[in-house]
C-alpha cells in the first residue's frame, strides 16, 4: 500500500518535472537570435526570390511564430489554442519540421522505436556483462581473474566508440559475415513487421549494442566490484559465514543485495547517456536512430523537430529515474521506511 | 572443544598468535581475556575457520567433540565445516548494529540457520524461531520476525543475534565481546540472558572479552592472553581471586572499580562555579513525514540545573540517548539552548560572567579560547593527512596567537605534558596507538591554555590499561593547571574515579545528582541503583543483581510511584541532603 502511494507520488513529481523541462527546452532552443523561418526569409530576400517569402510568411503565421515566446510555448504544448485550435504535444501533434518539410511525427516515428530498441539492447548488454564480471572480480579480488577483467574493462573504457565500431565492422563482416551499417536489410525498410524483418534487425543489432554498451559495462563493472568489496568487509558477512552458509550462496544473498543499490540507481543516468553517447556511433554506423536527426535539427534551428527530440530524451531520462527509484524502494527497506528508522 | 598449539600469522611476518591452547567442557564457560591485539578474537575465528584471507593458520589442532564424536576442525573439508558452523558451533559478534544484514527481515535471517542445516522445515521452523524469540525476551515475537534490524535498538538486535546463535541448539557458543557496544544496564540484562540460555541448553561457551567484570559474572574457567600468547589459565575463582602472572595482576590493577566506602567531603557554602547551567532545555524540531504533516518536537534535554566548580570535575552519566552529549555541546556553546536558559561562564573567580546564550562573535571567540573539548574517538578526530605539528598548531592558527615558531614550541611543550616526546611532531596520526592518539587529542585541547575542558567519553574507545593511564593524565593536568572538567561518560567506574560531582541523566532529565561519594553509597533513585547494580565487578562473589537492574532500567513509567514519570508530568528535583538532589515526589 505504501509502495503504491509512493509510486503515484513519484509519477506525479515526474510529470511536474517534465513540464519544467519543457519550459527549459523551449527557452534554450529560442536563445539564439532568429528562427528557421526568419533566417530563411532573410536569405530569400537577399537573393530576391519574393515568391518563397510569401510561403515562409504563411508558415510563420500557421505555426504562430509571430507571437510572443510564452504564447508560442503554450500553443506548442497544447495548453492554449493556436491558429488551428488546440494542437500541441498534449494532443499528439508534434509540429512541422521546416528543414525536412515534413511533419515531425512522420519524420521521427520509425527512428523513435529504433532508438529505444538499440538503447534497451545496449542497457541489457551492460547489465548482463557487468553483473557477473563485477561479482567474479570482487569475489576473486587480487587474482588474475580480477586483473584480467579490470584490464579488459579499462580497454573498453579507453577505446573511442566510433573506432571500436569501425574495427568491429571490418572484422565482424570478414569473419562472422555480420552485416555492415543500418539497422535492417534495406529491402525490409518500410515493410510491415515480419519474422524475417525481425531476424534482420536482431543480426544488425549485434555490433551497435556491443559498441554502445562496452564503456558503460566496463564502468558499471568496476563500480559493482568496488561496492561489493566494501560490503564483503562488513560484519554481517561474517555472521552469515558463521551460520554455515556456503560462500557462493552467502555472496548472492547478503553483500550482493546491498551492493545492488548503486547498480539499480544507475538505470536513471544510463538511459540518457546512451542516447546522447550513441549519436556519433549512429552517424558512423549509419543507424536510423534519433541521434543524427537531433544533430541536424539543432544545427539548422529547426524548432519543433529539435524541441520534440529533446523532450523525448528528457522523457526517457525521467522514466529511467522513475524505474530506478521504484526498484530501489522495492529492494531496500531502509528507503521504503525512510521515516521509520530508529 | 580443545585447542592446542595454535599458531596464526599474517603472510610471512612473525606469528600474531603463537602456541595458544585452551579447552572448554560441555556446559562450561571459558573466558578468553585480553586487550585488543592480544589475539583472542583471531584464535576463536581460527577455530571456526572464518579468518580473514590474509591470516593463515601455521599449525595447531582444534578438536571438537560434539554430539557426533570428536573431529579435528582443521582437517575438515570446507563443506563439512559449513555443517558445523551455525549448527554445532555458533557465534555472537561484537557489533549488533552491523552484524545483521540491513536488507533482510530478522526472522528471515534467523530461520535461515534452521533451513541451511535442515534442522527444521516450514511451520516447524517458524514455530521454533518464534519460541526462541520468546526465550530471548521479545514481548511480541511475531512482530520482531517481520522487522528489519534498523527498527530495533542495540540491545534488541543483540537479543536477535543471540536468538540466531542458539536457535539451532549448538553444542558450543562463541561470544565475541557480546556486550561491549551496549549500555551498562542493557549489558547486564544481556549477560543474564546468555547465562540463563546456557544453563537451559547445557551448551558450552567461549566468551571473548576485555572486561574482567563480565568474566567474573559468567566464566567458570579463564584464559588470559597477551600478544598472542597465553599468560595464565585456570578456574575463574582462582585466577580472579589470586592472580599469579604479572600481566593478570596489571589488568586487575587497571580495571577501574567503584570504591567500597568514601568519606564525606565538606563543602563550601557558596561554591565557585566556572560554568553554571540554569533552566537549560533543548528541543529539536524534526521535519514531519511530509511537508503538510506537523513538525515533530523532540526534547533532548529538559530543565537542567547544575554547575561545574572551579578545579573540580562534574560527571554527566547516562545511557545513549539520555541527552548527555547535547548537554556537553551546550556547555561549549556549540548548540544554543531553548530561550529562557542561562549558561553562565566565568573564566576566573574575579572575571566577568558571560552568558553563552547571547555572545557576539568576538566574545564567542574569547570564550572558545577558555573552553575546549576532548573527543570520544581518537581515531576519527585527528585528520590522517595532517602532521601532529599542524594538528596541534591549528587552534592557535585559528585564533591568530603567536608566531609560527612560538606555536611549534608550545606544541612541543604540550606533547611533553601529555607524556609524549617532542620529536613526534612531524609524524602522522596513523603512527600512534589509540592511547597515544587520545594523548594527542588532549594536547590539542590544551594548546590554547583553556580553563575548562569538556571530555566526551574520552576513554570508552581504549583498552583498560590504557584507559587507566589516560585518566591518570587527565587528573594530573587538572590539578596542575587548575582546570575544571565536565566529564561525559556511561561508565560508572571511570566516573567514580575522576569525578567530584555526578549528575545521572535519563530521557533528557537529571534524575539524581550529588557529590560522588554520596551518590555511589547512598543512591536513592531506582535508575541510579540500576546503573550501579549493572556495573560488572571483577569479583566473583558479587554477581550482578538483575532484579535491581530490571526495576530501574525499564521505562520511567514503571518506576515506583514516588519516582514515576507519568506522561508529561515529572516529579521535581528534591533536595535530599547537602547538594544531593533526587527526582521524586517528597
Amino acid at each position: 500500500m505504501a509502495m503504491l502511494r509512493f509510486a503515484v507520488f513519484r509519477l506525479f513529481t515526474m510529470l511536474a518535472t517534465l513540464v519544467v523541462v519543457s519550459v527549459l527546452i523551449f527557452i534554450i532552443i529560442n536563445l539564439p537570435p532568429g528562427d528557421y523561418l526568419s533566417n530563411q526569409i532573410n536569405e530569400l530576400r537577399a537573393t530576391g526570390q519574393s515568391s518563397g517569402v510569401a510561403k515562409a510568411e504563411f508558415l510563420r503565421q500557421e505555426y504562430a511564430l509571430d507571437r510572443p515566446l510564452w504564447e508560442q510555448y503554450l500553443i506548442w504544448m497544447g495548453f492554449a489554442p493556436g491558429p488551428h485550435g488546440f494542437s500541441g504535444l498534449l494532443q499528439g501533434e508534434f509540429g512541422w519540421s521546416f528543414e525536412f518539410d515534413r511533419p515531425v511525427a512522420e519524420l521521427v516515428g520509425g527512428a523513435l522505436w529504433l532508438t529505444v530498441l538499440v538503447n534497451l539492447a545496449a542497457i541489457l548488454f551492460v547489465y548482463m556483462v557487468a553483473l557477473p564480471l563485477g561479482v567474479i572480480a570482487a569475489a576473486r579480488a587480487k587474482t588474475w581473474i580480477d586483473y584480467t577483467s579490470a584490464f579488459v574493462g579499462y580497454l573498453g573504457l579507453a577505446t573511442p566508440n566510433f573506432l571500436l565500431a569501425l574495427i568491429l565492422f571490418y572484422y565482424g563482416n570478414r569473419y562472422l559475415n555480420l552485416p555492415i551499417g543500418g539497422l535492417m536489410d534495406p529491402k525490409f525498410e518500410g515493410e510491415p513487421m515480419s519474422f524475417e524483418k525481425m531476424k534482420s534487425v536482431l543480426v544488425h543489432l549485434i555490433i551497435p549494442t556491443f559498441v554502445i554498451g562496452t564503456s558503460g559495462a566496463a564502468a558499471m563493472m568496476q563500480r559493482l566490484r568496488a561496492n561489493l568489496l566494501d560490503e564483503l568487509g562488513k560484519p554481517y558477512v561474517e555472521t552469515a559465514r558463521a551460520k554455515g552458509m556456503s560462500e557462493s550462496r552467502m555472496l548472492v544473498k547478503y553483500p550482493l543485495r546491498v551492493a545492488f543499490n548503486p547498480f539499480v540507481a544507475d538505470i536513471g543516468t544510463l538511459l540518457p547517456a546512451m542516447v546522447s553517447g550513441s549519436v556519433l556511433v549512429s552517424v558512423v554506423l549509419g543507424l536510423q536512430t534519433i541521434g543524427p536527426v537531433l544533430l541536424t535539427a539543432l544545427k539548422s534551428q529547426d524548432l519543433f523537430l529539435s524541441a520534440f527530440v529533446l523532450m523525448f530524451v528528457a522523457l526517457l531520462t525521467l522514466i529511467g529515474t522513475l524505474i530506478s527509484d521504484l526498484l530501489l524502494a522495492l529492494l531496500d527497506p531502509r528507503i521504503r521506511f525512510g521515516g521509520r528508522s530508529s | 572443544m580443545k585447542v592446542e598449539g595454535l599458531t596464526i600469522g599474517f603472510g610471512n611476518a612473525a606469528p600474531v598468535v603463537e602456541d595458544v591452547g585452551f579447552s572448554v567442557e560441555p556446559g562450561e564457560t571459558l573466558a578468553l581475556v585480553g586487550e585488543s591485539g592480544s589475539g583472542k578474537t583471531l584464535s576463536c575465528r581460527a577455530a571456526l575457520r572464518i579468518l580473514p584471507e590474509v591470516a593463515q593458520v601455521h599449525s595447531g589442532s582444534v578438536v571438537f567433540d560434539g554430539s557426533n564424536g570428536p573431529v579435528d576442525l582443521m582437517g575438515l573439508s570446507e563443506r563439512a565445516m559449513c555443517d558445523i558452523r551455525g549448527n554445532r558451533i555458533s557465534m555472537i559478534f561484537q557489533e549488533p548494529m552491523r552484524s545483521l544484514s540491513p536488507l533482510h527481515r530478522i526472522g528471515n535471517q534467523v530461520i535461515e540457520v534452521l533451513r541451511l542445516h535442515g534442522t527444521a522445515k516450514g511451520q516447524g521452523a517458524y514455530k521454533r524461531v518464534i519460541e526462541t524469540f520468546e526465550r530471548v525476551g521479545f514481548a511480541d515475537p511475531e512482530r520482531i520476525y517481520q522487522s528489519y534490524p534498523f527498527e530495533l535498538s542495540g540491545g534488541m538486535r543483540q537479543r536477535a543475534m543471540i536468538a540466531m546463535a542458539v536457535v539451532g541448539k549448538p553444542d558450543l557458543l562463541i561470544a565475541d565481546e557480546p556486550t561491549t557496544a551496549l549500555d551498562v544496564t542493557t549489558q547486564a540484562q544481556v549477560l543474564g540472558l546468555i547465562k540463563e540460555i546456557q544453563q537451559d541448553n547445557g551448551m558450552a561457551m567461549i566468551l571473548v572479552t576485555h572486561d574482567l567484570g563480565v568474566v567474573a559474572n559468567l566464566a567458570d574457567t579463564v584464559t588470559v592472553m597477551n600478544r598472542g600468547r597465553v599468560m595464565e589459565a585456570g578456574p575463574a575463582p582462582l585466577v580472579l581471586g589470586d592472580p599469579q602472572h604479572g600481566y593478570t595482576k596489571d589488568l586487575f590493577a587497571a580495571a577501574p572499580k567503584i570504591p567500597d566506602s568514601g568519606e564525606e567531603v565538606s563543602r563550601e557554602d557558596k561554591p565557585d562555579y566556572i560554568l553554571e547551567m540554569r533552566n537549560v532545555s533543548k528541543t529539536y524540531t524534526l521535519k514531519g513525514k511530509a511537508a503538510w504533516h506537523p513538525k515533530i518536537h523532540v526534547q533532548a534535554v529538559r530543565g537542567i540545573e547544575f554547575g561545574v566548580e572551579r578545579g573540580r570535575t562534574l560527571a554527566v552519566v547516562g545511557e545513549s540517548g539520555s541527552g548527555k552529549t547535547t548537554c556537553a555541546r551546550m556547555a561549549l556553546g556549540a548548540e544554543r539552548a531553548d530561550p529562557g536558559a542561562e549558561i553562565l561562564f566565568r573564566a576566573k573567580p574575579d572575571a566577568d560572567t558571560v552568558n553563552l546564550q547571547d555572545l557576539d562573535t568576538s566574545a564567542r571567540l574569547a570564550f572558545q579560547r577558555q573552553a575546549q573539548m576532548v573527543f570520544q574517538d581518537p581515531y576519527s578526530t585527528l585528520n590522517p593527512r595532517m602532521r601532529v605539528k599542524d594538528a596541534l598548531c591549528e587552534p592557535m592558527d585559528i585564533h591568530k596567537l603567536g608566531t609560527r615558531p612560538e606555536r611549534v614550541d608550545r606544541a612541543a611543550e604540550m606533547l611533553r605534558w601529555v607524556g609524549l616526546s617532542p620529536n613526534m611532531l612531524t609524524r602522522y596520526p596513523h603512527a600512534f596507538s589509540g592511547g597515544q592518539r587520545q594523548r594527542l587529542s588532549i594536547a590539542r585541547a590544551l594548546m590554547l591554555g583553556p580553563t575548562f575542558l569538556v571530555c566526551d567519553e574520552p576513554t570508552s574507545a581504549l583498552d583498560v590499561s590504557v584507559q587507566e593511564q589516560v585518566l591518570q593524565l587527565l587528573e594530573e593536568i587538572r590539578d596542575r593547571l587548575n582546570l575544571s572538567y565536565m566529564f561525559i561518560s556511561h561508565d560508572l567506574a571511570v566516573v567514580a574515579r575522576i569525578a567530584d560531582e555526578v549528575a545521572v541523566m535519563r530521557e533528557g532529565l537529571v534524575v539524581e545528582q550529588g557529590p560522588t561519594e554520596v551518590l555511589f553509597h547512598n543512591p536513592q533513585h531506582p535508575y541510579t541503583k540500576a546503573l550501579l547494580a549493572a556495573q560488572p565487578e571483577p569479583d566473583i562473589n558479587r554477581p550482578i543483581n538483575l532484579k535491581i537492574v530490571a526495576q530501574g532500567a525499564g521505562s520511567p513509567s514503571t518506576w515506583p510511584e514516588a519516582y514515576r514519570f507519568d506522561g508529561t508530568s515529572v516529579p521535581p528535583l528534591t533536595e535530599m541532603g547537602l547538594g544531593h538532589k533526587v527526582r521524586c515526589y517528597a
